[in-house]
């Protein structure tokens, strides 16, 4: 199958990695995936924060890159959230009945990375060998917009060596939210202790998620506590084949 | 006009408030404990029920349907309640609705009045309204007592005293009841408010109380609560007020089946509450000999009128969305500088007030969703939250430097030749910050986050270049 890879830009930007394992899954699962250069941001950012007119053009960029492609993979939860329940909304806004009708073309062909394995290719055992504690941290738009449910844990159980704890809590927000963090930063790092809390009392080695944004969030506060629980996302536990060297110490 | 939301417009910016709470760590210890009782009382009793989802569907659509037929079903409630032989006033406003009430008081020349507690009246700062005419307002419910005594502010909107533990209510209770001892378990707290209580049950003779339903069809109100002051207020009294907001109303007596299933369940856990009155205008040698109701817009049918965030008068103030708010857990309702806090706050507060006030407030929010799945009517208030700091941005009132961030951002991410010298800016820009792999203090308002967090720093290259590398490589 022909997968088209929407990286999203702070992937890009800060986490090549997750978009480098997301290649290396599919490539092993014997599919072809393309990387459309002109692709930029879904507008989630500008969106959520209340610039909607500036969100606009970047749906209109996303359509047009992705006009035609088969199967959209997408490496982040939040993303898809921000094209499954937004897009409809801004198309709508717009009256546009040929813009309307491209974002229901679209909808059906954009896959969250571990929807994509699970649901459309019928993959739960990818084929990794990850022997180190894990724990999982849903994040919210994966359980309560994609309600991606069990799909991450499937992957994660039939990995080679993986030991899977479950984190307590699990579904309270590590307090990222996007400028949230910033603009009410006090309340997002008091969400964000909670959250370390609970990480920590895992004693899991890696921390893992299928979103950058709260793993950035996540990872900037064990960093700073310079505590020994490394985060990845959970395309690059799965593109692994042998031990990561010193999860947890390289942080 | 002069809608009001209790002090809301005084109220400080919800982060400075918040900065505030956060450190009140015995406040947070009650909020946390409280919070946690109520959502795993209200999560059991949730899931006992198979046609739940169906339930909160149901609700969705009367409230809905409702709504865009509101002008209609108030005057149907009005004709009904005035042939059961109810006295229906209408007020636009805070001060109209004071005015009504106080102007009742008045002709019967009474001083005192017991109160059964009302948010309603909190929006519209009834009780100072009433105290400046020389009326002494009683709250009869234990919270509300505690919240009058104490002269504080309601910090929950089912749970007034949530941010009080057993100890400081005794305390209180000690110094405002004038007692000599008091023993510090419930059953004794409970005990002496029931004494302080009782003897104003029996002697004012008028009682003022809201409304969970105000029913069209039949021009009856209902009010469902745990403790019995309701009952007492609503039998005991010669003249009995309803503050209801046009919100409240519900077409016919059979949708009290849906409502009444979803709201105790959804407020305190509850399968149904303790004592749910429903009463119809007078009744001969039986409860008041007068009834009078408010119907109170107070900036409601501006949120009516758009579309988009009419949703926010579905709710039916159970106050699940404040439990399951990991923001409301952590800061409690004081920071929201409104009686109506956590995330229906965040949305009722602002949009009653035109958006001229409070707009803090919708980004009091990691847009995390758990108010929406916990909602039994299913107000998507992410959904309005994101809409309305659409509308603190193009009014012109979001902070220069967030403009100025997003305005560069919406540029750079206008086509990958410019994300991609962004990207080559943002590696360059950063060099000066970066220590091992990561960044400890961020410049400008970016230096919020890392007070404590660490930042990521951008690696040597971005995906899109390794995927270019990767392709010449391939190809050679």
């Amino acid at each position: 199958m022909l997968i088209s890879l929407f990286i999203t830009c702070y992937n890009d930007t800060l986490f090549p990695e997750t978009g480098k394992a997301v290649v290396a899954v599919l490539e092993r699962l014997g599919h072809t995936v393309e990387f459309r250069e002109a692709q930029t941001c879904c507008g989630q950012m500008h969106y959520n924060t209340g610039y909607q007119q500036e969100a606009f053009p970047l749906m209109r960029h996303f359509l047009e890159v992705f006009r035609g492609a088969e199967v959209i993979c997408i490496p982040s939860a939040s993303c898809v959230a921000m094209i499954r329940e937004h897009f409809p909304v801004m198309a709508a806004d717009s009256t546009d009945p040929k813009l309307i009708h491209e974002v229901n073309d679209l909808l059906p062909r954009v896959f969250e990375f571990t929807e994509l394995l699970v649901d459309k290719l019928g993959v739960t055992d990818v084929g990794a060998f990850f022997p180190h504690p894990v724990t999982f941290h849903t994040s919210c738009h994966s359980l309560r917009s994609l309600h991606v449910g069990d799909k991450p844990m499937q992957l994660l159980k039939n990995i080679r060596g993986l030991k899977l704890t479950e984190l307590p809590d699990s579904d309270q927000c590590c307090g990222f939210g996007g400028t949230f963090a910033i603009k009410n930063a006090p309340v997002s790092s008091a969400m964000l202790s909670d959250k370390i809390g609970s990480i920590l009392k895992t004693n899991a080695q890696v921390c893992a998620a299928g979103d950058n944004s709260c793993l950035m969030h996540i990872d900037g506060g064990l960093t700073r506590q310079k505590a020994p629980v490394k985060c990845m996302h959970i395309a690059e536990i799965l593109a692994a084949t042998e031990p990561v060297s010193n999860p947890g110490s390289d942080q | 006009m002069t809608v009001r939301v209790g002090n809301a417009a005084q109220a400080p910016d919800f982060p400075e408030a918040a900065k505030k709470q956060l450190a009140n760590a015995q406040m947070r210890r009650n909020v946390r404990h409280a919070t946690d009782v109520i959502r795993a009382k209200r999560n059991r009793v949730a899931a006992e029920m198979p046609d739940w989802e169906a339930l909160r569907e149901s609700a969705r659509q009367i409230k809905a349907h409702t709504l865009r037929h509101l002008d209609t079903y108030l005057e149907q409630f009005e004709k009904a309640c005035t042939a059961a032989g109810g006295r229906v006033h209408w007020a636009k406003d805070a001060d109209e609705a004071n005015a009504i009430i106080a102007a009742i008081i008045n002709s019967h020349g009474e001083k005192e009045v017991i109160k059964i507690k009302t948010m309603t009246s909190d929006e519209i700062r009834l009780n100072p309204a009433l105290e400046a005419e020389g009326i002494t307002p009683f709250e009869t419910d234990l919270a509300d007592l505690i919240v009058q005594l104490g002269n504080d502010q309601p910090s929950h909107i089912v749970v007034p005293a949530l941010h009080r533990n057993k100890t400081e209510i005794r305390k209180l209770f000690l110094e405002k009841m004038k007692l000599e001892t008091l023993g510090d378990q419930p059953e004794d707290l409970t005990e002496a408010a029931r004494r302080y209580l009782r003897e104003k049950f029996l002697r004012v003779k008028i009682g003022i109380g809201g409304a969970n339903f105000a029913i069209a069809e039949t021009g009856s109100v209902c009010i469902v609560e745990s403790e019995g002051n309701g009952r007492m207020c609503l039998t005991l009294p010669q003249v009995f007020i309803s503050l209801v907001g046009i919100e409240k109303i519900i077409p016919e007596f059979s949708d009290l089946e849906v409502f009444l299933q979803l709201l105790p369940r959804s407020a305190t856990g509850e399968r149904m509450n303790p004592y749910n009155s429903i009463w119809t205008g007078i009744s001969p040698n039986d409860g008041p000999k007068e009834f009078h109701v408010v119907l109170l817009d107070n900036g409601r049918s501006e949120i009516l009128a758009d579309e988009k965030t009419r949703q926010t008068l579905q709710c039916i103030r159970c106050a699940a969305c404040l439990n399951v708010c990991p923001v409301y857990r952590q800061t409690g309702g004081h920071a929201y500088g409104s009686i109506y806090s956590g995330p229906i706050g965040a949305i009722v507060t602002p949009q009653l007030q035109s958006m001229q006030h409070s707009q803090s407030l919708p980004y009091a929010s990691s847009l995390c969703g758990a108010c929406y799945e916990a909602c039994p009517v299913k107000i998507n208030i992410p959904e309005v939250l994101i809409e309305l700091r659409g509308k603190v941005v193009a009014a012109g009132d979001a902070p220069a430097s967030e403009k100025i961030a997003m305005k560069t951002a919406s540029f750079a991410l206008s086509s990958s030749r410019r994300l991609a010298t962004a990207q080559k800016f943002v590696r360059i820009a950063q060099w000066p910050l970066v220590h091992d792999g990561t960044i400890s203090k961020l410049p400008g308002f970016l230096g919020a986050w890392s007070e404590t967090r660490n930042m990521r720093s951008a690696p040597a290259e971005s995906f899109r270049q390794w995927w270019k590398r990767r392709r010449k490589e391939q190809h050679s």
